[in-house]
């Protein structure tokens, strides 16, 4: 697909480099000189803005986490005056206390920008409908897309979440051609719109889906294709970034982070230590040209992997692979990690259960017990309980090979486990400690 | 000829806990349907609710609708001498021509005691069964 911005996309990676360390630079010196935060905290771990003189000597700045925005909590650590912010969206809170992002105009225009490259990288555009079912309001996922499609001259629909029969309704009245929501909502819009006897793949115009704001496997999307005739691209953000920013173009080989918007270092999650290329590890991330909140080094959370070489498609900025799960998510069961995108991804190679399912982890005596409930599919469901034993060994099975740890699978009715509208919850995590 | 003698049984999954069979029997009753045999399964966790009603399609829709996984399968239902030897006479029938029963369960009809037989080969049982002078329940009694 041609680039929204041919110059900046297709940069040679030489010149892309110094671009950023331009960038880089710059900010250094600004952070440092009109910000007590950031110089406080420079001075802590010994670094000075002269000490960069390379793009690798990011690796000399101190990181920057979660805390520290709730330490500043509410706008501490902006770096624009609160006449210079045209908006402020604030985190869910999902982990604890919510943390509140400002921006300035110039930060929506990039933002969008981010976007409208994403976009316009999978082909939405001019004549396009965009259903915009991520939350709106302090959530970043629905306004961001919103301003993004509407910046390639996609036509929008704000939908928001919830209500999902009458938004099935209008994605067939307006000739829906492309959704941005939570794979686990699409899955749900699909469920209902069964019910209602309406197939997506062939009553409607959908064609594409930019689903993001919870991890999802490759296995995942296959289905999503198949079943909803659709492509499904993965979008990425998070709101300390700004909000969605990212998204895979159309070669599906991981996701193009503008290089020179944000710079990129898997860290290992334990030592810090900068990986290679390649290697999983914690997503990083110093947000080039943000005026009201820069965020230097920020850890993320997710786990990933930086993808190597310039794209199929052109584009030479560095991609990012599949996020894996999060450094807080993965749960420690008997001392293995595990990740409830791998539950996910075993599950989704078994068609005798549903693609819903919810993990259960408690401790009996000294031990960790972890239980997987998954629903009966339709196909399987035999009134010989022999049978239904049968799926039930063989999920377990396959789950103890992929997770090294022992599982018990419950299967329960259909329709019971929870649906999640926004970011779902798959673990529940009973050990006290 | 024999497939008016298969009927059709419906099998519900549930979840072992209370109130899953109060669910499926209120369900049953506010659609007016009868139930006319039935038995439940149980394994780890969960079981099979099996049962003979007047009127399975509308059984099976209903049930769908409240969201329970729902199948057919075909049974037979034996009329049995009510006295000692009854049981015996029909499996050995079966037993002789070969025919396995993968599950049964009794119920005591109007007029006789019946056994609903579930087995591997449906239509051979039926015709064995016709042949060594046993009785078998309409399929039509549960149109």
């Amino acid at each position: 697909m041609a680039s929204w911005n041919p110059r900046t996309e297709e940069m040679p990676l030489d010149e892309l480099r110094r671009l950023q360390f331009k960038l880089l630079k710059s900010l250094v010196y600004r952070l440092y000189s009109f910000n007590d935060f950031y110089r406080r905290r420079m001075k802590e771990h010994e670094v000075h803005p002269d000490d960069i003189r390379t793009l690798e000597d990011v690796a000399k700045l101190p990181f920057m986490y979660k805390s520290d925005l709730r330490d500043g909590y509410p706008d501490r650590i902006f770096t624009a005056e609160q006449n210079e912010l045209v908006r402020y969206h604030v985190s869910s809170g999902t982990t604890g206390k919510p943390t509140v992002v400002g921006y300035t105009e110039r930060d929506i225009e990039n933002w969008s920008e981010s976007l409208a490259r994403a976009f316009s990288s999978c082909g939405l555009g001019r004549g396009d409908v965009m259903q915009v079912s991520y939350g709106y309001g302090l959530f970043t996922g629905g306004l961001g897309a919103h301003y993004g499609a509407e910046r390639v001259g996609a036509t929008v629909l704000p939908t928001s979440v919830g209500n999902t029969e009458r938004q099935i309704e209008l994605m067939q009245d307006l000739h829906v051609t492309a959704i941005a929501c939570t794979p686990s909502y699409l899955l749900h819009m699909g469920e209902v719109a069964e019910k209602m006897g309406v197939s997506i793949k062939n009553d409607t115009d959908l064609r594409m889906g930019f689903l993001g704001a919870e991890p999802w496997s490759e296995q995942m999307r296959g289905r999503i294709e198949d079943w909803l005739g659709i492509r499904a691209y993965d979008i990425y953000g998070t709101s300390e970034l700004s909000g969605p920013m990212f998204t895979e173009c159309t070669e599906q080989q991981g996701i193009h982070i503008w290089g020179d918007l944000a710079l990129v270092e898997i860290v290992d999650p334990a030592t810090g230590e900068v990986l290679e290329a390649g290697e999983q590890g914690e997503l990083t991330i110093t947000m080039l040209q943000k005026e009201a909140l820069p965020m230097v080094r920020y850890r993320i959370g997710d786990l990933t992997a930086i993808e190597e070489g310039t794209c199929a498609c052109g584009r030479t900025h560095p991609r990012i692979g599949r996020i894996r799960g999060r450094v807080d998510d993965m749960l420690i069961v008997r001392g293995i990690n595990v990740f409830p995108s791998q539950v996910e991804h075993a599950l989704l190679e078994i068609p005798e259960v549903g693609r819903h399912f919810q993990i259960v982890v408690d401790r009996k005596g000294a031990l960790d017990s972890m239980l997987v409930r998954v629903e009966v599919s339709e196909e399987a469901f035999s009134d010989k309980i022999t049978e239904l034993m049968v799926i039930k060994k063989a999920v377990e099975h396959r789950l103890r090979s992929s997770l090294n740890v022992s599982v018990d699978v419950e299967l329960v009715e259909p329709g019971t486990l929870p649906r999640f509208e926004g970011k779902s919850k798959k673990v529940v995590d009973r050990r006290s400690l | 000829m024999e497939k008016s003698y298969i009927v059709k049984q419906i099998s519900i999954f549930s979840e072992n806990r209370p109130g899953r069979l109060a669910a499926v029997a209120g369900a049953l009753r506010d659609a007016k349907i009868n139930i006319l045999a039935f038995s439940i399964a149980e394994a780890d966790g969960f079981g099979v609710v099996r049962a003979l009603v007047d009127r399975p399609e509308d059984a099976h829709r209903t049930l769908t609708d409240l969201g329970f996984r729902v199948s057919f399968t075909d049974v037979i239902g034996v009329k049995m001498r009510d006295e000692p030897g009854g049981l015996s006479d029909i499996a050995s029938i079966l037993g002789d021509a070969g025919i396995n029963i993968e599950y049964a369960y009794a119920y005591s009809g109007k007029d006789a005691a019946i056994l609903i037989l579930r087995v591997d080969q449906v239509e051979d049982a039926v015709r064995q069964i016709l042949d060594r002078g046993g009785e078998l329940l309409k399929a039509s009694l549960s149109r």
